[in-house]
């Protein structure tokens, strides 16, 4: 009996993450949920600029490499193209999706574009060497918030899930985290519900999954995982913040 | 002779491209295109196709690269400033040798400039835009027939080549009405097995990527693409020559600068001066060779440009100034007159003096 085993749409290559980093967890759970819903063969995945610039050569499904931000925009024309055959998912950090492609985000929600968004958000920016981030926490050291970020001077980070709540395009919101079992668990159920959605006709779906960066918080792994639980997960409450599914389903 | 319908420049480039095959259209509104998203609109959900108005023109320019990352024939236009915003995504196109379209009806500049024709984009367009080594295939069309058939042959070469083409227009051509004929062929679109359309889990993923973090492995896709940039300037480049056979007086002009040299270079016929136009087509790859050629019997050339003298530089370094060039232009929007050139031709053949 195989009681563990890589999923088909991961790829059999080392990945670049730093140890302690949660993205290989996260590369993980959408692997499973491609392979579960049977999808690798018509899915395209379109990576990032940032510390997932590389995804891929991780995925084993076609990938696209966009422009830093642009992700959306440009699985907007991947699932035009051909929106009955396309699966189409992006995964962005918090930088590339919440800052520069900021735009982009919100008008595929906003168009309720059906597409699968998967979003880093380490409240750093990892790949450059960890600068402060549009998620960055109030008081949070970067590189460049060298003595705290002060909402005064760079204003306050930008809850996603909450922003986006507001419109009335998105099909489905929900936070999520990976520091352990438990939240890996649910973690992979909003993921693989993200793309059932898609593949139901239902529309944009984004999860946000809170996630580590040891090497530019500065901490252990250990110590990562807890800082989530303790300074994370209070400024971004985990949950659904949109399923207008439900909704229709509680209004009847 | 199919029968001739009268249309304005930019709806002549959005039904020939329709006709080309194409069913993605992604835009922003400006001034002076606007015709050719308004038509898009108005057509592509009728045909199956996909009209989609952008929130920006990088987001525009990002949606054609999905589009044209599985394959199919896709498209974008705008005008100047927005052409600025689309440098970004021209160059991840180059660097990711992605065939598209992408329409330029020039206006003044630089800055938000004006709403007047202009063909200060010249340098944009012809030296890539973005960043890095690149180029694009730029097509300038001098009537509003020439917009239709450019665009087919915007995509051909796209695919051909897989590269971006741009037409290079300008407010004149995009506003203007006259007759086209829409009947012309269409090469069948080349296989793209290198396409981002699913595996079907029947091949190895493929990859559409601009990154190469190994410095080597960046330069060979560099080195490549300028070869092929080079078998793109041996078969690609295309001009029109009038009265140029005898001619002691060039005159280099292209899409309206070109019609309006045409009538300068009648009226310095008639009054004896032998002035001849060469009008380039493609203004990259630049049609060297009859402007070499012309140097070897020509006494002078003009360059004529809605520009402050951009395309000087390519009519001086195609002759390796082995003649004079001088410039006869209007800027901001403006257009010389067939007298403003005439004036120049003349002076021209008075040896430089007035």
């Amino acid at each position: 009996m195989v009681v563990f085993d890589k999923p088909h749409a991961l790829l059999d290559v080392p990945l670049h993450y730093c140890p302690g980093c949660t993205h290989g967890i996260i590369h993980r759970l959408v692997a499973e949920a491609i392979d579960e819903l049977g999808i690798e063969g018509k899915t395209i995945g379109i990576a990032p600029v940032g510390c997932s610039v590389m995804a891929y050569d991780y995925f084993a499904c076609d990938m696209i490499e966009a422009a830093h931000g642009r992700a959306p925009a440009v699985a907007t024309g991947v699932k035009r193209a051909d929106p009955e055959g396309h699966i189409v998912f992006t995964y962005q950090g918090d930088g590339d999706l919440a800052s520069i492609g900021m735009a982009e985000t919100v008008h595929a929600a906003a168009r309720n574009e059906n597409i699968t968004v998967i979003f880093i958000n380490n409240a750093i920016y990892g790949m450059t060497g960890g600068q402060m981030a549009p998620t960055s926490l109030p008081g949070q050291v970067t590189q460049t918030s060298p003595y705290g970020r002060d909402p005064k001077l760079c204003g306050y980070p930008i809850k996603v899930c909450e922003m986006l709540s507001e419109l009335d395009g998105p099909e489905y919101l929900e936070r999520v985290t990976v520091n352990n079992a438990k939240n890996v668990r649910t973690a992979k159920k909003a993921i693989k519900k993200a793309f059932q959605n898609q593949i139901d006709g239902k529309g944009f779906s984004l999860i946000e999954v809170l996630s580590s960066c040891p090497t530019n918080w500065g901490m252990t792994p250990s110590a990562a995982l807890k800082w989530i639980d303790e300074k994370m997960i209070p400024y971004y409450p985990l949950g659904v913040y949109k399923d207008r599914s439900a909704e229709k389903e509680e209004a009847k | 002779m199919a029968d001739k319908v009268l249309m304005k420049g930019n709806e002549a480039i959005a039904e020939a491209a329709i006709r080309a095959g194409c069913r993605h259209y992604f835009g922003y509104p400006i001034t002076p295109q606007t015709e050719v998203a308004a038509y898009m609109a108005k057509v592509m959900p009728k045909i199956g196709g996909t009209f989609l108005q952008a929130e920006s023109e990088i987001a525009a320019i990002n949606m054609v690269y999905g589009v044209a990352s599985c394959g199919l024939r896709v498209m974008t236009s705008s005008s100047s400033p927005g052409i600025s915003l689309k440098g970004e995504g021209l160059s991840y196109l180059a660097g990711a040798d992605l065939p598209a379209l992408v329409v330029n009806v020039q206006r003044g500049g630089p800055g938000l400039g004006g709403i007047q024709p202009s063909q200060s984009d010249y340098f944009q367009a012809t030296r890539g835009g973005g960043h890095g080594d690149y180029h694009m295939i730029v097509l300038a069309p001098s009537s509003v027939q020439e917009m239709a058939e450019l665009t087919v042959k915007g995509f051909e070469l796209a695919d051909k080549y897989r590269m971006t083409s741009m037409i290079l227009a300008d407010g004149t051509m995009g506003q203007m009405m006259e007759p086209v004929s829409l009947d012309f062929d269409v090469a069948p679109m080349p296989e793209k097995p290198w396409a981002t359309t699913g595996t079907k889990m029947a091949r190895e993923h493929n990859i559409i990527n601009s990154l190469y973090l190994k410095p080597d492995e960046l330069e060979k896709g560099n080195f490549d693409r300028y070869e092929k940039y080079k078998i793109v300037e041996e078969n690609e480049a295309r001009y029109d020559e009038y009265l140029t056979d005898d001619a002691d007086i060039i005159v280099a002009a292209f899409g309206i600068a070109a019609r309006v040299s045409r009538n300068a270079v009648n009226e310095a016929r008639s009054l004896g001066i032998k002035a001849g136009l060469i009008r380039p087509i493609t203004l990259w790859p630049f049609p060297k060779a009859p402007f070499m050629k012309a140097a070897e019997t020509a006494k002078a050339m003009i360059s004529v440009e809605l520009s402050m003298g951009q395309m000087i530089e390519d009519v001086r370094l195609a002759t390796e100034c082995r003649v004079p060039v001088t410039l006869c232009n209007r800027a901001g929007g403006m257009i010389p007159s067939p007298a403003q050139v005439l004036e120049a031709i003349k002076i021209a053949a008075n040896g430089g003096e007035n």
